[in-house]
């Protein structure tokens, strides 16, 4: 028990109180948190204007669907931490075979818009898909019902899971490996050792992660509506698209926020207090590379199966479509101008993101209370609300109050910042807290202010957090809709514009190329970042 | 340290693409900046297109080049530029709003965002295809239908009418999109047509069928190729669409006769910004979505109905006189808060 009483030891907070956040890292966390807020304010003013709202929430049905929903986002996060943790593992810490390019191709489902992964999920596995023809010489006529929940479950679990494998491989890359090596010289073999050592580790950064998880399939509306799951934005959807009442929806996206509310909190009580940091002296090196053995293969083939259906299915599914229209003699368009649009926009967001999450992170980490907690979960209240009604939001703010930058590219960006900075949040705050404050408290005694340790000791310690988190943004936002739709400026189109304008209205074959550069810029932007990583 | 080598040219390089930010707009916008051949003193006109770039892009082209007065077009889904509108109100940049479906105008009309177009863009069209009041116009149709997979069904075996599909033998056979706008848009012409009794009854008598919803027109008509289910309620053009991209698909409409609501005739139509600022090129724009030209560009791009008078549908289509479509004024259409409680109420949404 000597490995497990060690991390106890390091886990002790620090006795100290800590000391009081400087007022710039003040400022910066709040004007991030009320910008978060903003659309949940925009839904209180058209709610309460609403009569009908309170009937319409003691439905049974908007109850029903409330139900199902959170049935669903639990569903999808279990099997995402399952999927998601082996995989970090053995792409960041195994022998495993090319891991470099398992490690590219397991994150590359993030970019998947889900609006394409639906229609490739049921191109394969409809009741009358691919695999059922392929199963047709056996005598199977109909494969088992896709849709509803199954579908949408395994739809959002396969695009979403790298949510996980980002989060955990950031943890992994700047873990204190001592325990491990503890746990391995008392003789525990690699599998207790992961149990006992690794895995209590990685919990702030799993939990990050299944929180990244739950609150997007919360928000995502193009696999539940492909795959005819009732889900709460559907619901929403229906409303905007129905009864052109946006109070009505309005009232639903603020149950909405009061589900996040509710898996912000969850979070928190898995998350715990602890911290993760080495309590003693000594500095933390890179781990070694654990030799799987005989599992060598068997780890490679779980990789496999994992992509094959999160990745080679969609691209299969979108080389078809391109098949098909040059057979039919459709002009095959590379869309490089939609493509620079899309890197450029995607790319200052994730920028952005970053920079923003960096105030959060340590307010939250080092200077915890009520401004650091609150600070933090202010932050995520934009994720779990479907696309429309962030883009709504600043639709209704920008066009009555600041008209000049309505409809520009720094507007957009601020709609991406409030709509992903969670997900860059999560990585960084997870990375802060394997580092000890202790270093910082040298740089200080050294005579170097704040902002001065900030930048010299600690960004430079988690840049591999820092850049994970950038590549998350980097990733989501690039297939990022309806806040493209809605708030880009006009004429500006992107390359997830594109591919939904071709597939709504079925031009499959025109969707193809755009959405094959999409997977390749990010596939690109994937080893550009591993790269920077093995840089260290 | 590493981070400050790397952070420098990171935020420089933000810095400069922030400074080239207003330069971004140029290279997407596709709606022919170089393509004038006419020059026009008229500024822009800033159309808000709920039908997509794939759809119209070329023919906001060929507006530009027969007219010399650039678009500046956004595009989205009808129903999400129409909340758009409702959001913005009175400070919208729009001066058109092109839409996929008359209800969504009817909405925007409704809360007094539209202005009276003139009254020869109006006399173009049949009034069934317009706004009584003169706030839109109808500028292409689109019928519903009955589309079937050929190899398991002839059409002798369909129904004249959309109630006969209630009948028991077309169990596990249907597929239907209840969350598509022009299905809702349907369900609310049959509320107008045949009451609120028969249009509950009908959806009653599909519901016990069991049928497979899609999320919408394109699924359906994917699930019909591929036999997951034999009939699906969509509209006309999708089947025409994909017999381009694809001619041997298993599949073939079937218009129903009579004026029967099933064989609803809606249109896309435009309407102009009561705060357009440019409303001189917007009633140009209107005027030259009439024009045979762009009537000839939706019969042979789109394969909808052109709705002048004088221009032939695609040869593949029966001519729209043909197709029984039933009396009704379009704009009621736009009632589609009680459609979503029926919906709701019988339980299929």
């Amino acid at each position: 028990m000597v490995t497990m009483a060690s991390l106890r030891a390091a886990r002790n907070r620090s006795g100290a109180r800590p000391a009081a956040p400087p007022a710039w890292l003040v400022g910066a966390g709040v004007l991030i948190a009320l910008l978060g807020l903003l659309p949940i304010g925009y839904l209180l003013v058209l709610a309460g204007s609403s009569e009908d709202a309170i009937p319409l929430l003691l439905r049974e049905r908007t109850l029903g669907v409330l139900l199902r929903t959170l049935l669903l986002a639990a569903t999808v996060t279990a099997a995402s931490v399952l999927v998601g943790v082996p995989i970090a593992w053995l792409t960041s810490r195994s022998d495993l075979p090319a891991r470099r390019a398992w490690t590219v191709l397991t994150i590359l489902p993030l970019v998947v818009p889900s609006y394409v992964g639906g229609y490739a999920v049921v191109a394969a596995f409809g009741p009358r898909g691919a695999l059922q023809s392929l199963l047709e010489p056996l005598g199977v006529a109909r494969l088992p019902e896709l849709y509803g929940f199954p579908g949408a479950a395994l739809t959002l679990t396969l695009f979403s899971f790298p949510y996980v494998v980002l989060s955990v491989r950031g943890a992994l890359a700047t873990i204190d490996p001592a325990f491990e090596e503890v746990s391995r010289s008392l003789g525990r073999g690699p599998w207790r050792t992961f149990l006992g050592a690794t895995l209590p580790q990685l919990r702030p950064a799993i939990t990050g992660g299944a929180l990244l998880v739950a609150l997007y399939t919360l928000s995502d509306f193009g696999a539940v509506s492909l795959l005819q799951f009732d889900s709460f934005t559907r619901a929403i959807y229906v409303q905007y698209r129905a009864s052109f009442d946006p109070t009505l929806a309005a009232v639903l996206a603020l149950m909405l926020v009061a589900c996040t509310a509710g898996v912000l909190i969850a979070e928190s009580r898995l998350r715990g207090r602890a911290r993760y940091h080495r309590s003693g002296g000594g500095a933390t090196r890179r781990a070694s590379v654990v030799r799987l053995g005989a599992w060598r293969w068997s780890a490679a083939a779980f990789c496999a199966a994992v992509v094959g259906l999160a990745v080679v299915v969609p691209v299969a599914t979108i080389l078809f479509w391109l098949g098909r229209g040059i057979g039919a003699g459709e002009p095959i368009d590379l869309v490089w101008g939609a493509a620079g649009n899309s890197v450029l926009a995607s790319g200052l967001a994730a920028v952005l993101a970053v920079l923003a999450s960096i105030p959060v992170a340590v307010l939250a980490v080092r200077h915890g209370g009520v401004i650091g907690a609150t600070v933090e979960r202010a932050t995520y209240a934009g994720f779990a609300l479907p696309g429309i009604v962030i883009g709504l939001a600043f639709v209704f703010v920008a066009a009555r109050y600041v008209p000049s930058i309505y409809q520009t590219l720094p507007l957009l960006l601020v709609a991406y910042l409030v709509r992903f900075v969670p997900e860059a949040v999560g990585v960084t705050r997870g990375s802060l807290l394997q580092v000890s404050p202790r270093i910082e408290e040298v740089a200080r005694t050294l005579g170097r202010r704040p902002g001065a340790v900030l930048r010299q000791v600690t960004l430079p310690i988690i840049r591999p957090g820092l850049i994970a988190g950038g590549a998350l943004v980097f990733l989501t936002a690039m297939k990022e809709l309806p806040t493209t739709i809605l708030l880009a400026p006009t004429g500006f189109d992107t390359l997830a514009v594109r591919i939904w304008s071709a597939t709504s209205e079925g031009f499959f074959a025109r969707a193809a190329p755009p959405a094959l550069l999409m997977v390749l810029v990010a596939a690109a932007s994937l080893w550009f970042v591993l790269r920077l990583e093995r840089e260290r | 340290m590493r981070l400050p080598r790397i952070a420098i040219p990171v935020l420089g390089a933000v810095l400069t693409l922030a400074a080239c930010a207003p330069a971004a707009d140029s290279p997407g916008s596709t709606t022919g900046q170089s393509a004038s051949v006419t020059p026009s003193d008229q500024g822009p006109v800033t159309v808000y297109s709920g039908r997509s770039e794939e759809l119209v892009g070329p023919l906001l082209d060929q507006f530009t080049e027969a007219t010399g007065i650039e678009v500046e077009a956004r595009y989205g889904d009808t129903a999400e530029m129409a909340n758009l509108l409702l959001t913005e109100g009175e400070n919208s940049p729009a001066d058109v709003f092109f839409a996929q479906d008359a209800g969504a105008l009817g909405a925007v009309a409704a809360r007094g965002l539209l202005a009276t177009l003139p009254h020869e863009t109006l006399e173009h069209v049949d009034p069934r295809f317009r706004s009584p009041a003169g706030e839109w116009v109808g500028v292409s149709g689109r019928a519903r239908v009955v589309v079937y997979n050929t190899e398991m069904l002839s059409e002798a075996d369909l129904p004249d009418s959309i109630f006969g599909f209630t009948d028991p033998e077309w169990s596990g056979r249907i597929g239907w999109a209840p969350t598509n706008g022009s299905f809702q848009a349907f369900v609310t012409a049959l509320r107008v047509i045949e009451g609120e009794d028969r249009a509950r009854d009908w959806l009653e008598g599909i519901e016990a069928n069991d049928p497979n919803p899609y999320e919408g027109n394109n699924p359906a008509l994917d699930a019909v190729i591929a036999g997951e289910v034999d009939v699906a309620f969509i509209n006309h053009y999708y089947l025409m669409q994909r017999l381009a991209e694809d001619p041997d698909v298993p599949a073939a409409n079937h218009f129903l006769t009579d004026g029967d609501p099933g064989a609803l005739v809606n249109v896309a139509g435009a309407g102009i910004l009561a705060t357009a600022e440019n409303d001189e090129a917007a009633r140009e724009f209107v005027e030259y979505l009439l024009s045979p030209a762009a009537q000839a560009y939706f019969a042979t791009e789109t394969k909808e109905y052109p709705l002048l008078e004088g221009v032939e549908p695609d040869a593949k289509l029966p001519p729209l006189d043909e197709i029984g479509t039933p009396e009704i004024d379009l704009s009621d259409l736009s009632d589609l808060e009680g459609t979503l409680e029926l919906l709701q109420e019988v339980g299929i949404l």
